[in-house]
């Protein structure tokens, strides 16, 4: 198989609050042979609140984003729900309204740059699947998971709105979605089977409704407890900092103890590729979690 | 012979009276349905042919009254809009079909709106104008001032958008989906005169717009495809257009991200938290981040990632941006 190769859209958590999230993905996409070129000029997506303020803006900074993996001739791969979902929408808006894309266009010439709308936009989740192949990845487990319970957590920005995402998600349906699942087997795993894999988890109210964010993640987590999960897996570093960050505060808002180790796809991933957990970062989750 | 192609499907429903039953409990009922039936038609067939005494809401048929929206696998569904065959498609030949919300149902498929019809009306969503009662001309708009509704005037008040918000299950204060949208179907309506009425209404905290989670469950669950979330981004731009935004964590946290993104390319997230919180505010989250520091997910300051060519997105901040704030 030629080697996959991508622009890396890497976002802000990776670099500052997951560095776990950094390492697993490098040390993974090393073992594969895939090749993750930076975008070192890329800016933050403006996460979903951006938008809010100044939606013109948001756009032009995303075209802008996008313009870099179009001067690269390559699909962008990101790592975070939410950095994918904005990415994606810009482009959706783009290649969707010719009279927006000239209004956009006419703002990046200024700086010399041009949004062509010739780069796809992918979350790293769905450039395995689909692109390296589910069966490729089997191929290579060392350690199956075959002794862990684990429950998908897909995150929303991920799988809606389906319309969006389209084929970039192998047009996964967002009321039962499969892919981390079939991750979760393809890993020699069990994938649990619970309510809440396709729900929100609160992180985008955490400061200004921390009550609103902590009831949602909580009712998530005691969904895959009581469902006997060993841990929890996600696509996305926000989920993930509300999930184990914010473990202590959802517990006391919930009432009881909703204590459950919560990995990164890629962490889960190279467990299973027989990777030094360290190289991992795993000893940055907050919740420990050993694999033997 | 047979003329259709029929596929035999359980249906598992969700059965409750509320004046006799303790708990709800689910009931089978297996049929060979046909390529066009919808869930209207098994409800019906329910009803018609095995119990009479099974409860739903079903009026107009062709999905404009929205009365019977309930929930398939979990799926939020316009009974008389969706086909069995394609609801197998995704979850196979078992079909879980339950009311909008269980925690309001009354009998089987129906459910208490009220919650609903509440937050509705306390966005004023209604036309506040001046119109005479005998006007002499004809009170047209134009073409392009009905294309800003976005078709938010198609909004059937099914409720599903309301029901499948997270934020409405946790939060008893937050209008929801349903009511903000119709909150913009006035706002941008040319004739209207009660725009800043509408958004100090849904500019409350707790309440309004800001909690909204960004889930994009009302953008699935809307049976007219209308996307609420994007009617609810739009009203928090009415709210900084309008100069009407407070000074508080949610308008702090949405305006952060510019300064941040001007500065490094990269968020800063430390810096985001303690904008948005303010200096005493931020004290809060000390015991978190101290956890944080420990495991090694706390950069300093001087460790902060700069994106390349940020005299590229400085000159595009100054070039693009639309609104201002304080």
């Amino acid at each position: 198989m030629e080697n996959l190769k991508y622009a890396f859209f890497v976002g802000c958590t990776p670099k500052q609050s997951t560095p776990e999230l950094m390492q697993s993905t490098l040390a993974i996409a090393q073992e594969f042979g895939i090749e993750l070129v930076e975008l070192v000029e890329a800016t933050c997506c403006g996460a979903s609140h951006m938008q809010d303020y100044d939606d013109f803006l948001s756009l032009v900074l995303n075209a802008r984003n996008i313009c870099y993996a179009e001067k690269r001739g390559l699909t962008i791969v990101t790592v975070c729900n939410t950095c994918q979902l904005n990415l994606a929408t810009a482009k959706y808006r783009l290649d969707h309204d010719e009279k927006l894309k000239k209004r956009v266009n006419d703002k990046l010439n200024e700086v010399g740059l041009e949004y062509k709308g010739t780069s796809q936009i992918k979350h790293f989740l769905y450039a395995l699947i689909d692109d390296y192949g589910i069966d490729a990845i089997a191929s290579r487990v060392k350690k199956p998971l075959k002794d862990l319970y684990i429950a998908p957590f897909y995150g929303c920005h991920n799988i809606r709105p389906k319309e969006v995402h389209g084929a970039s998600n192998g047009n996964e349906d967002p009321y039962k979605p499969t892919s981390l699942d079939r991750l979760i087997v393809a890993l020699g795993g069990n994938s649990v089977e619970y309510g809440h894999k396709n729900k929100c988890c609160g992180f985008h109210v955490e400061l200004q409704a921390p009550k609103t964010a902590n009831k949602i993640s909580g009712g998530a987590m005691l969904d895959a407890i009581e469902n006997r999960a060993d841990t929890m897996v996600t696509p996305c570093p926000l989920c993930h900092l509300r999930l184990d960050v914010q473990q202590k505060n959802i517990s006391k808002e919930m009432g009881e103890d909703v204590s459950i180790p919560i990995l990164h796809m890629p962490q889960m991933v190279g467990l299973a590729l027989g990777i030094d957990p360290d190289k991992l970062g795993i000893k940055h989750n907050i919740t420990k979690f050993t694999f033997a | 012979m047979k003329i259709y192609d029929t596929k035999k499907v359980n249906f598992k429903v969700f059965r409750y009276n509320k004046d006799t039953d303790r708990m709800p409990y689910y009931q089978n009922f297996s049929f060979d349905v046909a390529q066009d039936e919808v869930i209207l038609d098994i409800l019906n067939k329910i009803k018609w042919e095995r119990d009479g005494s099974f409860s739903y809401r079903r009026s107009c048929r062709h999905g404009i009254c929205g009365s019977c929206a309930i929930k398939v696998n979990n799926k939020p569904v316009l009974s008389c809009k969706e086909r069995v065959f394609d609801l197998i498609e995704i979850f196979g030949y078992e079909l879980v079909l339950e009311p909008q919300d269980m925690k309001s149902a009354i009998k089987d498929m129906v459910v208490d709106k009220e919650r609903f019809w509440q937050k509705y009306s306390s966005v004023k969503p209604f036309l506040v104008a001046n119109i005479e009662a005998h006007p002499k001309s004809k009170n047209i708009i134009s073409q392009e001032e009905a294309d800003r509704l976005e078709e938010a005037d198609y909004c059937i008040q099914c409720g599903n958008c309301f029901f499948a918000c997270p934020s409405v299950d946790v939060n008893g204060d937050y209008i929801g989906p349903a009511a903000l949208l119709k909150a913009f179907r006035f706002n941008v309506d040319v004739r209207d005169n009660a725009k800043r009425d509408r958004l100090d209404i849904v500019n409350q905290e707790s309440s309004g717009v800001w909690d909204c989670v960004k889930c994009y469950e009302c953008a699935e669950a809307c049976p007219k495809d209308l996307s609420p979330i994007d009617k609810i981004t739009k009203l928090h731009n009415q709210i900084f257009e309008e100069n009407m935004a407070k000074d508080n964590v949610a308008t702090r946290h949405a305006v952060g991200f510019k300064d941040s993104i001007a500065k490094h390319g990269f968020l800063d997230e430390g810096e985001l938290v303690r904008y948005s919180e303010g200096n005493i505010g931020v004290l809060k989250h000390v015991p978190e981040a101290i956890h944080m520091f420990k495991n090694g997910k706390l950069i300093m300051p001087w460790q902060m990632p700069k994106s390349q060519k940020l005299d590229e997105v400085d000159k595009l901040i100054k070039s693009c941006s639309t609104v201002k704030f304080k």
